[in-house]
């Protein structure tokens, strides 16, 4: 990396924004990992402290999106400041977005309480962690400004994929057994859903980071793996 | 010290003409080397911005390229610096006409103590370049309207170059350089005795000149460089660190170095 600003309070300026940026990925993490606990555990507290907990998120993003005018404004960045620059503004309204869905997993968990028709929380928290573990990565890849791991953690994407795909056929699965099923797999299937798409921010994520470090977008495009929105249902007793 | 890289030959725009080759230029004060081996192309209808920390050789550059060096007191160019593949510095070449050629525009606005039309006419006439008065009327008209300042002073052209504002007189001295139909324009920090305003049209008037013009400037102003120049060349310590798209150089530097000074880390 290279030496410091000659104008300190630059460095500093660029220093918050980057520990704000962190904080607030720390925080998604952590919102994930108690959403998805309070859904194994069919913990109603913990659900309800995740709900709570999303305006700190809220929060700094604001705060990021200040400091980002405000530096825009004052230092015109350029080269490799533009670039933090801009990957802290984008990375901000990803993250925000992750801590909504984390949110909506735990809203969705004070709903499932109670009922549990399916054995299908095991395989959510197991997509979960994948995707924790991509979110701690692309956070450390951000702090390190290691593009290579960056790109290691959007390829992860793939396997939650899978997962969600699995999930997704089962649910349908139970819902044709049984109506009664219909309401508590509905919210597993926004659940999953939820954990799925805060995988593929993260991969957003990820390639921000990649673009930080390198100065350009990673270009191979990567393997889509959730196959979900062409899935025409599974061939019942009723169908043709 | 830092080891700086240099590269090799400089790209210039893709399919682009180059206008002025410079290759293997060392330039020294007496015994002090103020270029070390520069190899840079200029491309025909361009604008090339020179940048870099105060004594690092854009200026001294920039000067070589119409021979105002020549002028300076134990100065000694060697390598080569061509335009349009002719050597600038070949014995049989006539220096007035290499410098009507490639006209220099300075930091300060220097108008002569002359009228506003008489400032525009001074080179043409010395040239010869008016058979008469209407001929002559008409390179000052067109010469005014190419440095966007003919209709604020088309009333007033009797008035003295020096009643103008500074970014007037820095216009009329635009004017003054482009009357004799020159190839090259060489520009020495142009805005940086400007406020804001007169900045601006004067980089205005930059991007509406390159279309019959070619144009290489100096400039302190980092963001000046990247709004006005297609190609950005960074200078330390008399060696040419980094040339390329500006836009590159503004957002993804290939050198450490460039990255360093643009960004405000050094110089």
């Amino acid at each position: 990396m290279t030496a410091g600003h000659t104008v300190k309070s630059y460095d500093e300026a660029l220093g918050r924004l980057t520990r704000d940026v962190l904080a607030m990925g720390g925080l998604v993490e952590s919102q994930l990992a108690s959403a998805v606990q309070a859904l194994v555990r069919r913990d109603g507290e913990l659900a309800a402290q995740v709900i709570a907990n999303d305006q700190r998120i809220d929060e700094l993003e604001i705060r990021i999106d200040e400091q980002v005018t405000r530096i825009l404004a004052l230092r015109q960045p350029m080269a490799g400041d533009l670039r933090l620059v801009k990957t802290a503004l984008k990375m901000s309204s990803d993250l925000e977005r992750m801590g909504d869905l984390a949110a909506n997993t735990a809203k969705r968990s004070l709903a499932l309480t109670q009922a549990d028709p399916v054995a299908l929380r095991a395989a959510i928290a197991r997509m979960a962690d994948v995707v924790q573990a991509m979110i701690k990565d692309v956070l450390d890849a951000f702090a390190q400004r290691d593009a290579d791991k960056a790109i290691a953690v959007r390829q992860r994407d793939t396997e939650v994929d899978e997962i969600y795909n699995g999930v997704f056929r089962a649910l349908l699965t139970y819902m044709m057994e049984d109506q009664a099923h219909i309401t508590p797999c509905t919210h597993l299937l926004f659940i999953a859903k939820n954990i799925e798409r805060i995988g593929d921010h993260t991969t957003n994520v990820a390639e921000m980071v990649a673009y930080l470090v390198k100065g350009a977008t990673p270009a191979e495009e990567r393997t889509k793996g959730d196959t979900t929105s062409t899935f025409a249902g599974p061939a019942g007793p009723g169908a043709p | 010290m830092v080891a700086i890289t240099v590269p090799v030959a400089a790209p210039t725009a893709a399919g682009g003409v180059v206008k002025v080759a410079a290759r293997g230029v060392d330039v020294f004060y007496g015994a002090k080397q103020a270029l070390v081996a520069v190899d840079l192309d200029i491309a025909e209808h361009q604008v090339t911005a020179l940048i870099g920390p105060s004594g690092c050789g854009k200026s001294t550059f920039l000067r070589c390229l119409n021979r105002m060096n020549d002028t300076i007191e134990g100065c000694r160019v060697t390598g080569s610096i061509t335009l349009d593949g002719q050597d600038l510095y070949a014995r049989t070449i006539d220096v007035v006409q290499v410098r009507s050629r490639v006209g220099m525009v300075f930091q300060k606005p220097n108008p002569f103590p002359k009228s506003v039309y008489d400032n525009v006419a001074y080179g043409p006439r010395i040239h010869g370049l008016a058979r008469d008065r209407a001929e002559l009327d008409a390179i000052v008209e067109t010469s005014l309207k190419l440095a966007s300042l003919w209709s604020e002073v088309k009333d007033r052209l009797g008035e003295p170059g020096t009643s103008l504002s500074g970014g007037q007189q820095q216009r009329l001295c635009i004017a003054r350089a482009i009357a004799v139909s020159p190839e090259v324009i060489l520009m020495d920090e142009p805005c940086s005795a400007l406020d804001p305003i007169a900045t601006a049209h004067i980089e205005e008037l930059i991007d509406e000149l390159k279309t019959n013009f070619t144009i290489a400037i100096v400039t302190h102003n980092m963001q000046q460089a990247a709004r006005v120049s297609q190609y950005t060349a960074f200078f330390h310590l008399g060696r040419l660190v980094e040339f390329g798209d500006t836009a590159a150089v503004f957002t993804n530097p290939r050198e450490t170095m460039t990255q360093d000074y643009i960004t405000g880390r050094f110089g």
